[in-house]
């Protein structure tokens, strides 16, 4: 069980905008192990495995391939050198039948023009049959559950000679049921001889199913470990562990009037599960309440509701004493609510146009900077580049399309609007996610100022280090519900919250959430 | 008077006839919408293929010598608009209306510096793919004379609705194509070049394009006239799209189209408005687009239950 088929060493990949996604990382495969690699989003697991896989090309690192040192210069490469990743988002032509999905790109030919269906019937067939695999080869993929798509996606890199199987996150999208059946699937070609990269956040299926686990924070490797001898409790704090700490100063709470009242809101996913179920809770003018919680535990669906972006709840939000499905977007931000969404490129700003555009979109009507024609592009101009200048936003001018700037500071450009109108309610989602430190910071400490002057804040976060800095209160979410609620930030530890983040701990009494009744 | 017309034998051989010209479009509309783009550059292929084969035929003295250079010719403004399309990254919809502009204008200046007329090629010794008639079918009484005694671009317009629907779900490059179309990412991720693939595609396309734009000067008519394509490669294009993409269904549609065609050119002859008929192949697509998306809308609704 020693034998090393893959030594990737000191690996380095830093992409165009300056973000290093992966640094100094070594990761090894012994032949036929079931190894994890796991982390937060924005870890860097994805990207060391698209080096991997010839997708991105690393500046730095070796990797040794069986043996020989090699370079991977593209998917197709590393088809041939016996490396098959099945992609989170399937790759496969749904009007094909899965025979058609398995040969293509290398179908079997008769009569020198043709293709031999019956040939590629066979040869999935026999490839399906030989991993035990019950699959219909002649069915159309679009006619297939989710679940069987996999299969014909593991088949597919079987079939092109895959002995390293890179499966990335493969249990995100399927059923209980589909998940164990996946498992044995992969128990057996584990013993036929493969070696699989189990790309995952998720513990117990990593303890299920793993022999070694390498786990990732920032970028870096935190080490591999052997699953049997390393408890969930300390994966969860080598993947999401305190790592810079950075002190902030906060003046003593100031509680005022409470401005957002929440009451037994459900919000509905699109597939009909309920994904935000019956939460309640306060939030008064002066305090940051934190929401901690693994990514996609109803914190989006919670954030939609909140800034009026969808108005598909039951229950009670009202902002202001006003109720929000009532008002549009626009209305509920002239209450004094601003959002920093979690994805800064879809919602938070129009990449192609420049910092001045986006800085003011939420400001095109201001009385102050708009006529009753034209805008007043000379205090527009002023203004916004105050905003650069307060915010630190790094660029050559306001004339500079947002999408040239670097993440840090696009982040920026959204903070300074957002922050701009001078808002009473703050909705932060992930408002650090993927930026530098530096960055970071800055934006931490704007938060804190706006809560010393009396502004109410949401800071939804999967980074404890942020969330236990600077929230005031704090409720952990899991599966759409508060599991617990903190009103002493200060004496919470990380194993505490990691337990509650990750559903081994719930209570049943939520004291301090609601204020008044 | 019109009804005899139209069960008459003749009337289902100029439907044929007709028919000819769109099918060719259509089946080089399916091909590239099979590889993910549109190729609406149709219209101005058949123009330019319409003047080049009255040119080239005159030029070597032989029809099929000029059907050849124009199918070359065709299958380069294919690659002219793949270029364009995959290479330089413009608009698909700007380039294919960039060529079809010009083929209007490059027509009529060509034709001017080649025979000195501005409208019609009358003065160019032009030859014509010849009609045929076949040996024991044409005995049998109807259909004989329907089906026989067309021109030899029919029939092979016939025959290549078989070939690309054989090319398109029989080998591995029609294979490729369909794969590239519907997922581009999944083709790509075992190791096709999809820009190779749409370029082939692109190229097939003004090939099969131009054989419809030849037949309009060197046989449905036997010279050439400006602006004659007449909107049949946008025909086309609605024919190929109602058909599914599919040789088969876009030769149905085609049928229906080039009847459209062949009603109009009998209703002529009545007390109509000329104006008001010339209107019925046009005022057919529309409503079939019409007919075919209120289809395909209800069975969406249906399929997802709301």
């Amino acid at each position: 069980m020693s034998e090393k088929v893959l030594q990737m060493n000191n690996i380095m990949k830093i992409y165009p905008n300056g973000v290093v996604a992966v640094e100094d990382v070594t990761f090894e495969l012994e032949k036929g192990e079931i190894h994890a690699l796991l982390g937060e989003n924005g870890a860097g697991k994805s990207t060391l495995m698209k080096v991997l896989f010839g997708i991105e090309s690393p500046e730095q690192g070796k990797i040794i391939l069986n043996g020989t040192e090699t370079t991977i210069k593209s998917p197709q490469d590393a088809i041939k050198k016996g490396i098959g990743m099945v992609h989170q988002h399937f790759m496969l032509v749904p009007s094909l039948t899965v025979a058609e999905n398995i040969v293509l790109g290398t179908e079997p030919k008769k009569s020198g023009m043709f293709i031999d269906m019956e040939k590629a019937v066979e040869l999935s067939q026999q490839i399906a049959e030989k991993y035990n695999f019950d699959v219909d080869v002649r069915e159309k993929v679009e006619e297939l559950p989710v679940g069987i798509k996999q299969k014909v996606e593991i088949l597919k890199a079987l079939y092109r000679g895959a002995d390293i199987l890179i499966l990335d996150e493969p249990t995100a999208v399927l059923t209980p049921q589909e998940t164990d059946e996946l498992f044995i699937q992969l128990k057996k070609l584990r013993e036929a001889g493969h070696t699989i990269i189990f790309i995952s956040h998720k513990l117990d299926e990593i303890k299920e199913i793993c022999d070694r686990a390498t786990i990732m924070r920032n970028g870096k490797s935190k080490g591999t470990h052997l699953v049997k001898d390393i408890s969930t409790t300390q994966m969860s704090r080598l993947m999401v562990g305190r790592d810079v700490v950075l002190t902030f100063d906060k003046k003593p709470l100031d509680l005022k009037e409470t401005v957002l009242k929440v009451r037994n809101l459900c919000v509905a996913g699109s597939t009909g599960v309920k994904r935000v179920n019956n939460l309640s809770f306060d939030l008064k003018a002066g305090e940051i309440f934190g929401i901690a919680g693994v990514e996609g535990n109803g914190q989006g669906h919670l954030v939609e509701v909140l800034t009026g972006l969808s108005k598909k709840y039951m229950g009670e939000i009202s902002v202001f004493g006003m109720e929000a499905k009532k008002h549009s977007i626009k209305e509920i931000r002239e209450l004094g609510m601003a959002h920093i969404p979690e994805d800064r490129m879809t919602l938070g700003c129009a990449k192609n146009m420049n910092i001045m555009d986006n800085m003011f979109s939420n400001q095109y009507d201001n009385p102050e900077y708009s006529g009753k024609v034209m805008l007043k592009s000379k205090k527009i101009e002023k203004r916004v580049n105050e905003l650069i200048k307060e915010y630190l936003v790094k660029c050559k001018s306001y004339k500079q399309n947002v999408g040239m700037l670097s993440g840090g500071n696009i982040q920026k450009v959204v903070v300074a609007r957002e922050f701009s109108t001078n808002p009473k309610i703050i909705i932060a989602n992930q408002p650090t996610r993927g930026i530098d430190v530096g960055a970071a910071a800055f934006i931490r400490q704007r938060i804190i100022e706006f809560r010393e002057a009396g502004s109410a804040i949401i800071l939804i976060s999967a980074d404890l280090n942020e969330i236990l800095e600077l929230s005031d209160r704090l409720a952990v979410i899991y599966k759409g519900q508060f599991a617990g609620v903190f009103n002493d930030v200060k004496n919470v530890t990380e194993g505490e919250l990691g337990e509650y983040m990750l559903g081994i701990k719930k209570d049943d009494k939520l004291e301090g959430i609601i204020y008044e009744q | 008077m019109i009804f005899e017309a139209i069960i008459s034998p003749e009337f289902f051989n100029a439907t044929l006839r007709a028919t000819t010209p769109i099918l060719f479009a259509a089946l080089a509309s399916a091909v590239a919408s099979k590889s993910g783009i549109t190729n609406m550059a149709l219209e101005g292929i058949m123009l330019f293929s319409a003047l080049f084969g009255v040119i080239f035929s005159a030029a070597f003295q032989s029809a099929w010598m000029g059907l050849l250079v124009t199918m070359i010719i065709g299958g380069f403004i294919g690659f002219f608009l793949a270029f364009f399309v995959l290479r330089l990254k413009t608009d698909q919809i700007l380039a294919a209306i960039a060529i079809n502009l010009i083929a209007n204008g490059a027509t009529i200046l060509i034709l001017l510096a080649v025979s000195g007329d501005r409208g019609v090629s009358s003065s160019i010794q032009s030859l014509q793919i010849p009609r045929v008639a076949i040996p024991v079918i044409e005995n049998i009484p109807f259909l004989g004379r329907v089906i026989s005694n067309q021109n030899i671009l029919t029939y092979i317009s016939l025959i290549m609705v078989v070939v690309v629907h054989m090319f398109l779900y029989k080998t591995p490059l029609g294979l490729r194509i369909r794969a590239v179309g519907e997922n581009k990412d999944a083709a790509e991720s075992v190791g096709i070049s999809s820009k190779k693939v749409q370029y082939i595609s692109l190229i097939i396309s003004g090939v099969l394009a131009s054989i419809g734009g030849f037949f309009l000067s060197g046989g449905y008519l036997t010279y050439f006239t400006t602006g004659m394509s007449a909107g049949r490669g946008f025909i086309a294009l609605a024919a190929a799209s109602m058909g599914g993409n599919t040789p088969i269904g876009a030769f149905l549609v085609s049928i229906l189209f080039g009847a459209a065609q062949a009603l109009a050119n009998i209703l002529q002859l009545g007390s109509w408005p000329y104006e008001l008929i010339q209107m019925l192949p046009y005022f057919t697509t529309l409503l079939g687009l019409g007919i075919y998306s209120y289809i395909r809308m209800k069975k969406r609704q249906r399929l997802t239950g709301k």
